[in-house]
């Protein structure tokens, strides 16, 4: 029960709670023996019903008299009425209980093992529960064995989607009844039931939360429920492709072998591996991308057994990014030559939703390769400099438009009532100017409408956002950081929701062949968003803002130089997603907070996240263990990188020892902390 | 009545306290002082329980209006030796009575006892109202069992009714409301509820946090405040009649009988959000008794009835008994009753039903300090404030669809522009054992300056909400309705138009008179008035005191011991 004010005991009070204590002791013991003994006597039953009714928490009693239940039903021969005798006596037992204690999760559990066997009617259960419900409407114990009854007696999800009417209307802040109304309609929607279309029931269930948040606005169900619906309008069940790279329609020119790889023009890449990445961007993580779900044409030579990797943790099979290497460079001279590659996606079923939805539109794109037999002249060991020498970028926004234009034509979202409802809502809640959570919903729905609007008047919503965050960054500041993270997202969708936003971020880098570097510095962003417009991107700053970790950035496959510096990074695992950059040769991670806090292995099990791992079987960490398991997490992250430049400078990690076990780690770094190595 | 056998003499002769008339003010003080262990001789004219207050069949409905059934007794034996007697007159509170049955199946066998219709409605009770506190403090809860009045609704000329969005729930669930207005209606009732709040803990502990509506705003007319809040005209209309069950229009300060201030405003919205949910199985803020008003003096005089008072029923008194003036010393003081019977019964005090007088030919006779002592029976000209238009219908169907028990509110001017006071409507079926199964009670009433006004303002509220029918004489046969959006509504059977008189309690030292029935929705005038009697006749004893030992810890187990059927 909710609302109750705890009191202090009186002494009197006091000694009959410790008269209690005394007698369920005594009888817990009797009872643990009869346990441990298997006796299964009536008198050893009637001990622990007595034990419950007493203490219903006292799980082992619970387990217990479903033993004894199995040893009775194992004596008597298959007496449909003794059965039934036997299994309601445990039905009452279990209702005491609940009635002393209707949060025993012993009592419950009992009870659906006793349903289960299929002997009891299931008839009075929903009784049962209207009474529980009645007494205490949000307990989540009876709620779920509602669900558990409904599904039993196979009573329609109608019916019970008209009893959570009811719940909600006799009092709206009942966070269980909205949970199992949402439960409910995402099942009748999924199955597009009766009467539930989508572009029909959400609206609807729009004017009934309206209702109950503009009653009262303090209430948190309501809003939690407003929260799932815009889940609903924004977010469709399907998985398509959002980008990719090579983009559709493109040209890209591949030349053999670029160390440094940073490219005067954005449509250029080398690679000393002759091969360029394909990579697939998914606007929900996806499994099954496979040479057979994504057929490739090509006159490419080598290109016929194509191995899709998830950019995602070690051992993931799902990714919102995937990635294949076309090779480019092969044995035959084919330099100077065009070729078409057109990709083919979802000709046969097999990628599917974490969420078990096919990507079920086919979808075709085109792409041109230039491959060069040249190698682009470059500073080839020269070191990369971040600090000046930045010039605006010049080329036409057109180069830059068939790298940012995102194809959505495979989008067969029914947009418009999803528009109209948001719209709807946004003028809505700037009537609840006032409230926090009116603010914070605002913004959400101004950020839905931008992702799904045309690009002209985005920039208009995106500043609007960006100013409710800011508002509410200053006025609530316990959830300062979560602001803080939604508005770094909020400006990168800006940044990259138009190509005159994000030409404004490209600068030529002086020093290094004129290369294209797209800046994101001194923005104080705490997170990374927007990964897919920012596919085409090889060399990246993100310098002076505030992030914890890079996560996101592994989708960007073509990344070669990567500037860190000046953030708040606290360990290498916070960079764990760099492993997925095989092009990334150039890392700034100077002035972070690594090895400020050491990392908390007490949350593993094991007592060193090294154990049972492969490290030993690998040479460095044969040579030195002892550094290896200092700096695991170093490397893990670093063994896996190709770079030629690290900067490691201003962080506590940093020093002789570390700079020893880098060399080590990183045989081919040339450049560390500024200084040249001598090899 | 004659037919009935002579009653025995009773014994004992002397009682500390005499009361005739079985209203409700009348068996709240009979259980009050029998509890108190004073000796109590509680009689009635009638051959039922209530008086003003009764719950009676039809027949007994008509021929009470009609007559106030205390009619005239015979001249009894005048001269006493040992006391001046002085007879006593009856007035009847009702006038204009119109009675009208347009289907007269209605008075059949089979319906006669399944009908207890109230004299003194539409009235219910708020779950948290002081009359409620009595019952639980007296004991009297056992005898009466209460069901919730389902819905209440704001009417207006269109014929539609709009429910009273009266609890967060209710806001909530609320159709014609607008978003805006939910909101500003919620904010309004949290502010009133932490205004109670903080009264409640200023009460023991100063805080300074606190939310508390100004104290100039207190003084301040309700509907200034309501405006200042700010609400629209709609929601101040739903407050201020809906739910604080003003009478008189709020807008209008030259029409308006009284102007509530914000003080007692929010002490009534106050009662109305205490009354919801004070017991889990009362669905609203109001509840009706089953088998009518009726039962709740009977409950008070069971409960007099076992704390000792003896009751007589059918027993009129005919004339007061007063210490004859001697020469010596002028006493002049009351001494007792001569009953119907001739016999003589002597008290300390009497308290008499309001409509109980003194004849003027007899006052001229008396000595100042006689008359003194008869002051509150000399009849007073009734105030125009003092006159309550009532009306009952009974109907076929209900006047809401899927609903049984409901209050409609029609606020001033929402029927018709000269509407000068609310009028409040009552429906009750057969749930409340009230009338048969497939019909409801319609109570109607609203104050009034004169019959004429009241009875026409009734009559308007009745055709919004029932379909008419020509008397029963003049119909066809072949009863033709059916097509038109009339049809909805249901058919009245059979309808009573009658203004009653108000009048009010007064102590007036060895002899008080009882107050009648107000126009008010519930009983927490009359209550208070009993209760201020009955200080004046003890001495500042407080009502009930000793019944909160045992009694009251059983009551408490079932939720404060009022049963209210699910």
């Amino acid at each position: 029960m909710h609302g109750r004010p705890r009191k202090a005991y009186k002494p009197e009070e006091e000694a009959a709670s410790a008269a209690k204590a005394a007698k369920l002791r005594a009888l817990q013991s009797q009872f643990m023996s009869n346990h441990h003994n298997k006796i299964y006597t009536k008198e050893a039953v009637d001990l622990s019903t007595k034990l419950l009714e007493i203490n219903p928490e006292a799980y082992t009693a619970w387990n217990y008299r479903k033993l004894a239940v199995e040893d009775k039903l194992s004596r008597i021969e298959s007496d449909p009425d003794l059965i039934k005798t036997i299994l309601d006596e445990e039905l009452r037992v279990v209702e005491s209980a609940l009635s002393q204690n209707f949060k025993s999760y012993g009592a419950w559990h009992h009870r659906k093992w006793v349903l289960s066997k299929g002997h009891s009617s299931v008839g009075n259960e929903l009784q049962l529960l209207n009474k529980f419900q009645k007494l205490d409407t949000r307990n989540f114990h009876a709620w779920n064995y509602r669900r558990f009854v409904v599904e039993l007696t196979k009573r329609s999800e109608q019916d019970e989607l008209k009893y959570t009417d009811d719940m909600i209307g006799s009092d709206f802040s009942n966070y269980s009844a909205w949970h199992n109304r949402s439960v409910l309609l995402s099942s009748l929607l999924a199955r597009k039931a009766d009467g539930f279309l989508p572009n029909k029931k959400i609206p609807d269930e729009y004017k009934l939360v309206q209702n109950a948040i503009f009653t009262d606005e303090d209430d948190q169900s309501g809003w939690f429920y407003h929260l799932w619906l815009l889940d609903q309008t924004v977010n469709v069940e399907t998985p398509l492709l959002t980008s990719s790279w090579p983009s559709h329609g493109s040209r890209i020119s591949l030349y053999a072998g670029c160390s440094n790889g940073s490219f005067s023009k954005l449509t250029t890449f080398g690679s000393e591996s002759g091969y360029f990445p394909l990579v697939l961007n998914f606007d929900q993580a996806v499994g099954g991308v496979s040479s057979s779900t994504v057929t490739i044409d090509t006159e490419l030579k080598g290109n016929e057994d194509l191995v899709w990797e998830p950019v995602s943790k070690k051992n993931s099979h799902v990714s919102c990014v995937w990635v294949a290497r076309l090779k480019y460079i092969s044995s035959e001279p084919c330099f100077g030559k065009e070729y078409k590659v057109k990709v083919k996606i979802g000709n046969s079923p097999g990628i599917v939703s974490s969420r078990g939805c096919n990507f079920s539109a086919s979808y075709e794109f085109v792409f041109t390769a230039h491959v060069h037999d040249t190698v682009e002249e470059s500073s080839q060991e020269g070191i990369v400099s971040w600090t000046d020498g930045f010039d605006i970028w010049d080329a036409e926004s057109k180069d830059l438009n068939a790298l940012t234009t995102l194809d959505r034509s495979n989008a067969q979202m029914d947009s418009k009532w999803r528009q109209e409802a948001i719209a709807e809502e946004i003028d809505l809640f700037r009537e609840l100017p006032d409230s926090k959570i009116g603010k914070l919903t605002l913004a959400r729905l101004l950020m839905a409408k931008a992702m799904i609007s045309d690009d002209a008047v985005k920039g208009v919503h995106y500043n609007e956002i960006l100013e409710l965050y800011k508002d509410l960054m200053a006025l609530d500041s316990s959830h300062y950081q979560y602001y803080k993270d939604v508005h770094s997202v909020a400006l990168l969708r800006k940044v990259t929701s138009s190509t005159e936003d994000l030409s404004g971020h490209l600068f030529r880098c002086r020093n290094m062949n004129n290369s294209v570097c797209l800046r994101l510095n001194n923005l104080s962003l705490s997170r990374i968003a927007s990964v897919e417009k920012l596919l085409f991107v090889q060399m990246l700053d993100l310098s002076h803002n505030e992030l914890h970790s890079t996560e996101g950035l592994g989708g960007m496959q073509l990344l070669s130089c990567l500037n860190l510096s000046h953030n708040r990074i606290r360990s290498f695992s916070a960079l764990d997603s760099l492993r997925h950059l095989k092009q990334l040769r150039v890392l700034d991670v100077s002035h972070n907070h690594i090895g400020e806090h050491s990392v908390d292995t007490t949350r593993y099990l094991c007592s060193s996240p090294l154990f049972n791992s492969e490290w030993t079987q690998d040479e460095v960490g044969r040579q030195m263990p002892t550094l290896v398991t200092k700096y695991w997490d170093a490397y893990f992250v670093l063994r896996d990188l190709n770079l030629k430049q690290l900067d490691i400078t201003g962080n506590v990690i940093a020093g002789d020892v570390f700079s020893s076990f880098v060399l080590r780690v990183v045989p081919k770094l040339v450049w560390l902390d500024g200084k040249k190595l001598e090899i | 009545m004659s037919d009935l056998p002579p009653y025995p003499p009773l014994d004992p002769t002397t009682y500390d306290l005499i009361i005739v008339g079985t209203g409700v003010s009348e068996s709240i003080l009979s259980a009050a002082a029998s509890s108190s262990g004073t000796s109590v001789l509680h009689l009635d004219p009638n051959p039922f329980y209530g008086s003003h207050s009764a719950s009676l069949s039809l027949p007994d409905l008509t021929s009470f209006l009609h007559s106030n059934s205390l009619s005239p007794p015979p001249p009894p034996p005048s001269d006493t030796p040992d006391f001046l007697s002085v007879d006593l007159a009856t007035r009847s509170l009702y006038s204009s009575v119109e009675i009208a049955t347009f289907d007269s199946s209605i008075l059949d066998e089979r319906h006669s006892r399944k009908f207890n219709v109230d004299l003194c409605g539409p009235r219910v009770l708020f779950c948290a109202d002081e009359s409620i506190n009595l019952m639980l403090k007296s004991g009297s809860n056992n005898y009466v069992e209460f069901k919730s009045v389902d819905a209440s609704f704001v009417g207006d000329s269109s014929g539609e009714l709009r429910s009273v969005p009266d609890s967060r729930a209710a806001i909530f669930k609320d159709k014609s409301l607008g978003l805006m207005e939910k909101k500003q209606l919620m904010k309004f009732f949290k502010l009133v509820q932490a205004h109670l709040a903080a009264a409640a803990a200023s009460s023991t502990e100063s805080d300074e946090g606190a939310v508390k509506i100004a104290e100039e705003d207190m003084e301040s007319p309700f509907v200034d405040f309501l405006a200042k809040m700010p609400l629209p005209p709609k929601i101040k209309s739903i407050i201020l009649y809906g739910i604080a069950m003003v009478d008189y229009d709020q807008d209008n300060v030259e029409a308006c009988g009284d102007l509530l201030k914000t003080r007692e405003g929010i002490a009534r919205l106050a009662l109305y959000i205490t009354s919801i949910g004070r017991f889990s199985n009362a669905l609203g803020a109001l509840i009706y008794p089953i088998y009518g008003q009726g039962e709740l003096p009977q409950a008070f005089c069971r409960r007099a009835a076992v704390k000792g008072c003896i009751y007589v029923l059918r027993m009129p008194i005919t004339a007061l008994l007063l210490d004859k003036a001697s020469e010596l010393i002028e006493t002049g003081g009351y001494k007792g009753v001569r009953l119907a019977t001739g016999q003589e019964i002597f008290s300390q005090k009497l308290i008499l039903d309001p409509c109980i007088t003194v004849g003027s030919e007899s006052m001229s006779s008396l000595t100042d300090q006689q008359k003194e002592t008869l002051r509150v029976l000399v009849p007073k000209s009734i105030s125009s404030e003092g006159k309550i238009a009532r009306g009952i219908c009974i109907i076929r169907g209900s006047v809401k669809a899927d609903i049984s028990n409901a209050l409609v509110v029609y606020p001033p001017k929402s029927l018709f522009p000269e509407q000068l006071a609310a009028i409040r409507v009552l429906q009750l079926g057969s749930g409340l054992a009230v009338c048969p199964a497939d019909m409801h009670v319609l109570y109607f009433s609203t104050v009034c300056e004169n019959d004429d006004q009241g009875k026409a303002a009734l009559l308007s509220a009745m055709s919004t909400l029932i379909k008419p029918q020509v008397p029963e004489n003049l119909q066809s046969d072949s009863a033709v309705e059916n097509d038109t959006a009339e049809a909805a509504k249901p058919v009245v059977l059979w309808r009573a138009l009658y203004v009653q008189a108000m009048v009010k309690g007064e102590f007036g030292g060895s002899i008080s008179s009882a107050a009648s029935p107000d126009g008010n929705l519930s009983y927490n005038e009359l209550v208070e008035s009993a209760v201020k009697l009955y200080e004046q006749l003890m001495g500042s004893e407080e009502l009930f005191k000793e019944e909160t030992s045992p009694d009251n810890t059983t009551e408490e187990e079932n939720d404060g011991g009022v049963e209210i059927e699910a």
